[in-house]
């Protein structure tokens, strides 16, 4: 027997998702706008935004280092496989310098501190808002997006660039380090290819990515954190939609940014 | 007895999608007295309480604080109204990251120039207020969830609030705790005579602490009075709800009589 489904059941399944979506993005576009009210808004929490200075960049550190490396040294293997074929083998220092700066510096970073400091974020911020500490602060006349999240905001967007910096620095170290030491090629005609055809703006627009990348991580990441209900297994929600959301952002704004703005063409 | 009128709600209606919480519910609230809002779980009691202070704002109708209509307030206006409150969290609330002494002195922290010293003067006497000592430098994930109430209490009163709203103050405690919680809320109320709003199940915490209370059910109030009058309700619902009230006013009362 054929059971027929009513098509309007699909347009209605349609509509609701449209909606869904629809709000939710209605909602994040609110909430990143009260940050920047807050943000410019006298007086500064200058402490707390230290505080998580500190939480998202020095501590975060070791682990962009130890990923950049790794990702540095691989491109540097894998590129000399492909350029050896037709006899490009000197370029290799021109594409891990091109690539690490460009692209895989700031996304890199930009995905490990979504993580490592936008869970944490939301976490800590779903668990203040499922034991009513958000609440406090409101009954203690303190408003939360000031004393919370704008310093995690503030730091998130100051700190991505500074860490790309780092991870740009390490990761073209790797990729010398296999070209040198494993590839054998010559240190001195690598670091020459490496910075002949490296422009400040291949720098300047990735950190300019990760400027853009840091205050989504912090938006999405604190947004999940602020709505989050129904206690533990609520804040484990938050955490996971934080890091997946502020990811899958992330992978699209640098789409975006990179044909808008960076191609040159 | 001419109302002086502190809070009043009128016709406050809220509800959450499809889900009516409150129904255009009506209460006034007067000077200086320890009002009770009783009712079981998921009446609607924690939702009212969050309109007084303006944390929910009613889908229809008002509640007045001081004549002052809460969900009219601007974002600034808000700030500044919050100062005449005290709330006690059911979980305390207390900031993790902060030690007690922080966290009581918060409000003076933030809101006032009172210089270091001086702060943690008072924070060390709000704290002896609610029978905590040397606690200042402890973190709450250190005290006991007695403790925790007692130091959420002293933050509630640091700023010397005119209204405290306690929810839930003794759920989760035992007897003798929340007994403690109990005569630590009358004290208060006798020593610094602001108004106080509670929402609890607990019939000897209501018995213990009220001067009226207001039985909500299904959103609406069905009943509202004194102690008494609200215990010997003829309502079903209110009836059956407070029947062991009833039996604990009585067994006080006996126990009153043998001693005179």
């Amino acid at each position: 027997m054929i059971r027929f489904i009513n098509p309007l059941t699909y347009v209605g399944m349609l509509g609701a998702a449209t909606i869904y979506v629809l709000t939710a993005v209605g909602e994040v576009s609110l909430f990143a706008w009260d940050i920047l009210r807050w943000s410019v808004r006298p007086p500064f929490k200058i402490r707390a935004i230290f505080e998580q200075m500190m939480v998202i960049g020095y501590e975060s550190t070791p682990v962009i280092s130890l990923t950049a490396f790794a990702t540095g040294s691989v491109l540097a293997l894998q590129s000399f496989q492909g350029f050896q074929r037709f006899g490009a083998e000197s370029m290799v220092g021109t594409v891990v310098a091109l690539s690490t700066t460009r692209e895989l510096g700031p996304m890199l970073t930009a995905i490990m501190v979504a993580a490592r400091a936008g869970s944490a974020m939301a976490a800590q911020l779903g668990t203040m808002k499922v034991t009513e500490q958000i609440d406090a602060l409101y009954t203690l006349s303190a408003n939360p997006i000031k004393y919370l999240i704008v310093p995690r905001f503030i730091a998130a967007t100051l700190m991505l660039p500074v860490l790309t910096v780092i991870a740009d620095a390490v990761g073209i170290a790797g990729g010398a380090f296999i070209g040198v030491e494993v590839l054998g090629s010559n240190p001195i005609v690598y670091f020459k290819k490496t910075f002949e055809f490296l422009e400040l703006n291949d720098i300047y627009s990735g950190l300019f990515k990760s400027m853009v990348f840091g205050a989504t991580v912090a938006v999405i990441c604190c947004y999940q954190g602020f709505k989050t209900k129904g206690g533990a297994e609520g804040v484990g929600q938050a955490t996971t939609s934080a890091v997946v959301i502020s990811s899958i952002l992330i992978f699209i704004l640098d789409y975006v940014l990179t044909a808008f703005l960076f191609t040159g063409a | 007895m001419a109302d002086d009128i502190i809070i009043e709600a009128v016709g406050v209606k809220k509800a959450f999608g499809s889900k009516v919480v409150l129904d255009g519910v009506d209460l006034s609230i007067r000077r200086g007295e320890s009002m009770v809002i009783l009712g079981g779980s998921g009446t609607g009691k924690s939702v009212f309480i969050k309109h007084i202070i303006g944390l929910l704002s009613p889908d229809a109708g008002k509640v007045l604080v001081d004549g002052e209509e809460v969900g009219a307030m601007t974002e600034r206006r808000l700030n500044e109204f919050r100062k005449k409150f005290g709330m006690l969290f059911q979980g305390a609330a207390l900031f993790d990251s902060l030690t007690i002494g922080e966290n009581v002195g918060f409000g003076l922290k933030e809101h006032t120039d009172m210089p270091k010293r001086d702060r943690e003067k008072r924070v060390t006497e709000k704290l002896n207020m609610v029978g905590l000592h040397d606690v200042e430098n402890l973190k709450p994930a250190e005290l006991s969830g007695g403790m925790m109430k007692r130091a959420g209490l002293a933050r509630a009163i640091a700023m010397d609030p005119a209204i405290i709203l306690y929810d839930e103050p003794t759920t989760g405690l035992d007897p003798i705790t929340a007994d403690q919680i109990n005569d630590l809320i009358v004290d208060l109320q006798a020593k610094i005579g602001a108004t106080a709003v509670s929402i609890t199940h607990d019939m000897i915490s209501t018995n213990r602490i009220a001067d009226r209370v207001a039985f909500l059910y299904k959103g609406q109030f069905l009943a509202v009075g004194e102690p008494d009058e609200v215990f010997n309700s003829s309502v079903p619902e209110v009836a059956k709800f407070c029947y062991i009230g009833k039996v604990i006013r009585s067994s006080a009362a006996i126990q009153d009589r043998q001693r005179t």
